[in-house]
C-alpha cells in the first residue's frame, strides 16, 4: 500500500512537515498504530461496523422480550453466562440494561465514530488535496481512546455479577444513575459507564481539533471554502459542533462521578451537585444535600441534543456529494446548502429543552424553545429541497449508492415531519416518551444516517481498497434493509399514538396496550429480517476488500480531489499535488462536454473556448 | 429495474399511508377519546399539525419518486440537466415552510399555558390529593376530609397507594412529587404527563369528563420495576368520592376493636 510512484516522493513529500521520511513501516506501524488518516478512517469503519452488529443484537434481545415476553431466548438464551441465571429468560434489570447499552453503543461506537471518525478522517485530507491530518498521532490516538472506552462499556456488563449492567437509559438521569442504591446497576456498572463516555468524549475532541485544523491550514491551492464539497462543509460544521458541546458533556460526566465518588473509593465523601435532600431510597438513610436533577438534563442535553446534528451533518454532506455524482448534476443550491447546515448548528444549540418538556422545566423556556425547535425544521426542509432538486432531471444510475442516498432522504423526511408533533409541547406531553419517540430518532438516525452510511461505504470502497463492491448485493442489501427497517419502525408511530411508554419490559401488564402485542410481534420479525441483512452488507464489504473487480482512480466519474489520487492512495495521498480551479460539482456542466465527458475533475483549469460558468 | 426502483419509490409511502388511514380501526390509534378538556384541545392541535404533515408528506415523497421515475424512464445516455439551482425556489421554499412552522408554534401557546402556566390554572380548581411516586408505586395523600391540601402532612391526612380517586366535571389540582428517583405522571386516557423531580414539588389540572377508570403509568425510566407502576385514576361523582374518602378514614382510623358507638350499642 505504501509503494507509491517516485513522483510522490517528489511532490507529495516535498513541503512535508507532518510525518517523517519514507522508510519501510512494520506491520504494526503500518496497520496497527498508523499515523495515516487512511488507515486510521478504515480501522474506525472495521470498528465501528462490528459494533453496529453488537449493537444490533442488543437491540434484538430488546425486540424478542417486546415480542415474546418472560420467554426463554432461543439459542443465545442458553449460550452466555448472562442469561443463564434466569434459564435464559431476560429479566427486568437485564432488560433495562439491553436498551441501555444498545443506545450507548450504537450512539457512543457506532454512529459518531463512523461519521467523523470513519469517513472525516478518511475523506477530508482527500478531498481538501492534502498528504494527511495536521496532528497525525493525535488522529491515531483518537482512535486508540476508542479501545479503553469499549472496554469500559464491556466492563461495565460483568462488574456486578453479569446481574445488571448499566440500565439508567443512555441519557443517565439522576437519582437513578446518581444513587447507587437506586438500582442495581447505579453502582459500579454506572461507573464504569461514565467512565467509557468520557473516554468517547476524549477521543472525539482529539478528532474534531484536528478535524478544524486540518480544514481551515491545508486545502490545496485554489480551494476555497465555497470549492469545499459539502462532506467537507458537514464535517468542518460537525467538529465545530462537537468542540463547544462536548466539554458540556464530560464536565457534566465528571460531576455525575463526584457524586457517586463513594462507588469507586471506599469514602463518604462525595459531592451533591444533582442530588437534593430528604430523598429516600430504597429504604437508605434520608440523602443531605442542595443539589438539582434537572441541571443533568439540562447538560446533558445541551451536548446531546447538538450531538444529534454530529450524527446526522456528515451523512447530509456526503450524500449531497453522492446524489450529484449519481445524477450527473451540480447540488441544487450549494450555498443554500451550506447556510442551511450553518443554521441547523447554530440553532441545534438552542433546542436542548424540547427534550424537557415534560420536566417541570418553567412553562416560559417551553414556549421559547418550542419556537426554536420548530425553526430548525426549515434548514432541514431546505436541504430536503435541494436534494429532490439535485435529482430532478438528472442522468440517473440506479446502483446501491444512489438508492441508498434517495433512501436517506426519504427517511429523513418521516424523521423529520414526525419531529414537529414533538416541538409542539401541547401535542409532545402525550407523546414524550412513548415509542413515537422511538420511531422518530430512528428515522433520523438510522434510516437517515445509516443508509447515508451504505452509501458512503459503496461510494469511497474503491479508493480505500482499490476494488469496488459488488453492486447487487448492495441493492438487494438496500431492499432487505429499507422493506426492515420500514416495517420496524413505522409502526412504532402507531404504537406511540397508542399511548405505549419506552422502555418497558412487559408493556402488557397494562390493559390499555394489551391489543398491541401482534404488532409488537410483527416488529420484531421485521427487525430480526433488517437485523440479518447487515451480513449481505458485512459479507460484501469483506469479500471486495479482497476479491472485488480492480478498479482505477475514478470509477464513478466524480469530480472531487480524491479521485485524482491513485486507488488506494499511498502514504501522502496524491502523486501530484493538486491544484484546484473549480467546484466539485460541475457535472453535465458546458466545460465538461467540451472535454467530451459529463463531469469535470476539480484540477481541470479553464476549458478554452467555453464561457466561464459562475457560481449564481 | 430502473423503473422498479423508481416505482419501489411511489410504493412505500403508499402502504405507509394506507396503514395510517386504518390504523384507528384496528386499534392502533389512540387508546381513548381525550377524557379531560385539555386533552381535546391536545388531540385538536395533534389532528392539525397531522394534516399538515400528512399533505408535506405526501407531496414531498411523491415529488422525490416521480424524480426518479424521470430519471428511470430517461433515455439512456441523454444528458443531464445542467443547473446550480435557483434563487427563486430558494426563496418561495424557505419562506413558506417557515410561515407554516411559526403558524403552528403559534397555535400551540395558547393551550400550552393554559396546562402548564401556574396562574392560568382555572380558579375554581381544588387540590384534591398529593401523589408521590416511589419505586415502584404511586402513594396517594388526601388531606382530612374538610381541610385544605397543603405540602406538609397533617395529622387525619389520609393514605393510599396506585388509586387515586377524583370528582368529575371539575378542574382538580394533583400535587405531584417523588421520593426517591425521577418518575413520571401519565394518564393516556386523560392525555396528562407530568415529570415527578426529586425535590420539586409539581401542581399539575386536569378535569375529567366521564365517570370511569383511568390508566395512571410511569413514563420515566425508574429502574428495573419501571413498566409495573402500575396505578388507576378513579373518575366519579363528588359524592360518590366523598363517600370513598369517608370510607377510607373509618378504615384508617379503624384499631381493629369495635366502634364506641357500636360498643355502646352492644350494652
Amino acid at each position: 500500500m505504501a509503494t507509491v510512484s517516485p513522483a510522490l516522493d517528489a511532490h507529495g513529500h516535498a513541503d512535508d512537515h507532518s510525518h517523517g521520511g519514507h522508510h519501510e513501516q512494520s506491520f504494526i506501524s503500518k496497520y496497527v498504530f498508523s499515523l495515516d488518516h487512511k488507515i486510521i478512517g478504515i480501522q474506525f469503519l472495521i470498528t465501528t461496523l462490528i459494533m453496529l452488529m453488537v449493537g444490533g443484537a442488543l437491540a434484538l434481545a430488546v425486540r424478542w422480550q417486546l415480542a415474546f415476553p418472560w420467554e426463554n431466548m432461543p439459542v443465545v438464551g442458553q449460550l452466555f453466562g448472562l442469561f443463564r441465571t434466569e434459564g435464559g429468560q431476560i429479566s427486568p434489570e437485564f432488560y433495562t440494561m439491553l436498551f441501555t447499552m444498545h443506545a450507548s453503543v450504537m450512539i457512543f461506537l457506532v454512529i459518531i465514530p463512523i461519521l467523523a471518525g470513519a469517513f472525516g478522517n478518511f475523506l477530508i485530507p482527500l478531498q481538501i488535496g492534502t498528504d494527511d491530518m495536521a496532528f497525525p498521532a493525535l488522529n491515531m490516538m483518537s482512535y486508540w481512546f476508542m479501545w479503553p472506552a469499549i472496554a469500559c462499556f464491556a466492563c461495565s456488563f460483568f462488574v456486578a455479577g453479569g446481574t445488571a449492567g448499566p440500565g439508567n437509559g443512555w441519557t443517565s438521569y439522576p437519582l437513578l444513575s446518581d444513587l447507587p442504591q437506586a438500582a442495581p446497576s447505579s453502582g459500579s456498572p454506572q461507573t464504569f459507564w461514565l467512565i467509557g463516555l468520557t473516554l468517547v468524549g476524549v477521543s472525539s475532541m482529539m478528532g474534531s481539533v484536528n478535524y478544524l485544523t486540518t480544514i481551515i491550514n491545508m486545502r490545496a491551492p485554489g480551494m476555497t471554502l465555497f470549492r469545499m464539497p459539502l462532506t467537507i462543509w458537514s464535517m468542518f460544521i460537525t467538529a465545530i459542533l462537537q468542540a463547544f458541546a462536548l466539554p458540556v458533556l464530560t464536565a457534566a460526566g465528571f460531576m455525575l462521578v463526584f457524586d457517586r465518588l463513594g462507588t469507586i473509593f471506599p469514602t463518604d465523601i462525595h459531592s451533591v451537585f444533582f442530588i437534593p435532600a430528604n430523598i429516600i431510597v430504597n429504604n437508605a438513610a434520608p440523602t443531605v444535600g442542595g443539589g438539582q436533577p434537572l441541571l443533568w438534563q439540562h447538560l446533558f442535553w445541551f451536548y446531546s441534543h447538538p450531538a444529534v446534528y454530529i450524527m446526522l451533518l456528515p451523512a447530509m454532506g456526503m450524500v449531497s456529494d453522492m446524489l450529484a455524482c449519481m445524477s450527473r448534476k451540480p447540488v441544487f443550491g450549494y450555498k443554500p446548502m451550506v447556510y442551511s447546515m450553518a443554521a441547523i448548528a447554530g440553532l441545534g444549540f438552542i433546542v436542548w429543552g424540547h427534550h424537557m418538556f415534560t420536566s417541570g422545566m418553567n412553562p416560559a423556556l417551553g414556549m421559547t424553545f418550542m419556537t426554536s425547535t420548530m425553526m430548525i425544521a426549515l434548514p432541514s426542509a431546505i436541504k430536503v429541497f435541494n436534494w429532490i432538486g439535485t435529482i430532478w432531471g438528472g442522468d440517473l444510475k440506479f446502483n446501491g449508492v444512489m438508492l441508498n442516498c434517495s433512501g436517506f432522504v426519504a427517511m429523513f423526511i418521516v424523521g423529520g415531519l414526525s419531529g414537529i408533533f414533538m416541538a409542539a409541547v401541547p401535542v409532545d406531553i402525550y407523546f414524550h416518551d412513548t415509542y413515537f419517540i422511538v420511531a422518530h430518532f430512528h428515522y433520523v438516525l438510522f434510516g437517515s444516517t445509516l443508509f447515508g452510511v451504505f452509501a458512503a461505504i459503496q461510494f469511497w470502497f474503491p479508493k480505500m481498497f482499490g476494488r469496488e463492491m459488488n453492486d447487487t448485493v448492495q441493492r438487494w442489501h438496500f431492499a432487505l434493509s429499507f422493506i426492515g427497517f420500514n416495517c420496524t419502525f413505522f409502526p412504532m408511530h402507531l404504537l406511540g399514538i397508542a399511548g405505549m411508554p419506552r422502555r418497558y419490559a412487559d408493556p402488557y401488564l397494562h390493559g390499555y396496550l394489551e391489543h398491541l402485542l401482534p404488532m409488537n410481534r410483527f416488529i420484531t420479525i421485521s427487525a430480526i429480517l433488517m437485523g440479518f441483512a447487515q451480513f449481505l452488507l458485512l459479507g460484501n464489504f469483506f469479500y471486495s476488500m479482497f476479491r472485488g473487480k480492480k478498479v482505477g482512480r475514478n470509477p464513478w466519474n466524480a469530480n472531487g480531489l480524491e479521485w485524482t489520487a491513485p486507488s488506494p492512495p499511498g502514504h501522502g495521498n496524491f502523486d501530484i499535488a493538486p491544484v484546484v480551479y473549480r467546484g466539485p460539482y460541475e457535472y453535465s456542466s458546458p466545460e465538461a462536454e467540451a472535454i467530451g465527458q459529463d463531469f469535470i475533475l476539480q484540477t481541470v483549469p479553464h476549458v478554452k473556448g467555453v464561457a466561464k460558468i459562475t457560481h449564481h | 429495474m430502473k423503473k422498479f426502483w423508481a416505482l419501489f419509490f411511489f410504493f412505500w409511502p403508499t402502504v405507509a399511508i394506507i396503514s395510517c388511514v386504518i390504523a384507528p380501526s384496528r386499534g392502533w390509534w389512540f387508546p381513548s377519546p381525550p377524557m379531560s378538556r385539555t386533552g381535546v384541545q391536545i388531540d385538536g392541535l395533534f389532528y392539525l399539525i397531522l394534516i399538515i404533515v400528512t399533505i408535506t408528506f405526501v407531496a414531498t415523497q411523491y415529488v422525490l419518486a416521480y424524480a426518479l421515475w424521470k430519471g428511470a424512464t430517461k433515455e439512456s445516455g441523454s444528458k443531464a440537466l445542467f443547473s446550480h439551482g435557483s434563487h427563486k425556489l430558494e426563496i418561495i421554499w424557505t419562506i413558506v415552510p417557515s410561515f407554516i412552522l411559526v403558524f403552528i408554534s403559534l397555535s400551540q401557546l395558547d393551550v400550552l399555558a393554559e396546562i402548564r402556566v401556574i396562574s392560568k390554572f382555572p380558579e375554581k380548581a381544588t387540590k384534591v390529593a398529593e401523589v408521590t411516586a416511589r419505586q415502584f408505586e404511586w402513594r396517594i395523600r388526601y388531606p382530612k376530609p374538610g381541610t385544605e391540601l397543603t405540602t406538609v402532612e397533617n395529622p387525619g391526612d389520609l393514605y393510599y397507594v396506585n388509586e387515586l380517586h377524583v370528582p368529575t366535571g371539575k378542574p382538580v389540582i394533583i400535587n405531584l412529587r417523588t421520593q426517591d428517583v425521577q418518575h413520571a405522571f401519565f394518564s393516556p386516557q386523560l392525555r396528562v404527563k407530568q415529570d415527578a423531580v426529586p425535590g420539586l414539588v409539581i401542581p399539575i389540572w386536569f378535569d375529567v369528563r366521564e365517570v370511569g377508570n383511568y390508566d395512571l403509568v410511569c413514563a420515566e425510566l425508574c429502574g428495573w420495576g419501571h413498566y409495573k407502576m402500575k396505578a388507576r385514576i378513579v373518575a366519579q361523582s363528588q359524592s360518590s368520592v366523598d363517600k370513598y374518602l369517608k370510607q377510607l378514614e373509618a378504615d384508617q382510623n379503624a384499631d381493629g376493636t369495635k366502634s364506641e358507638a357500636a360498643a355502646s350499642g352492644d350494652e
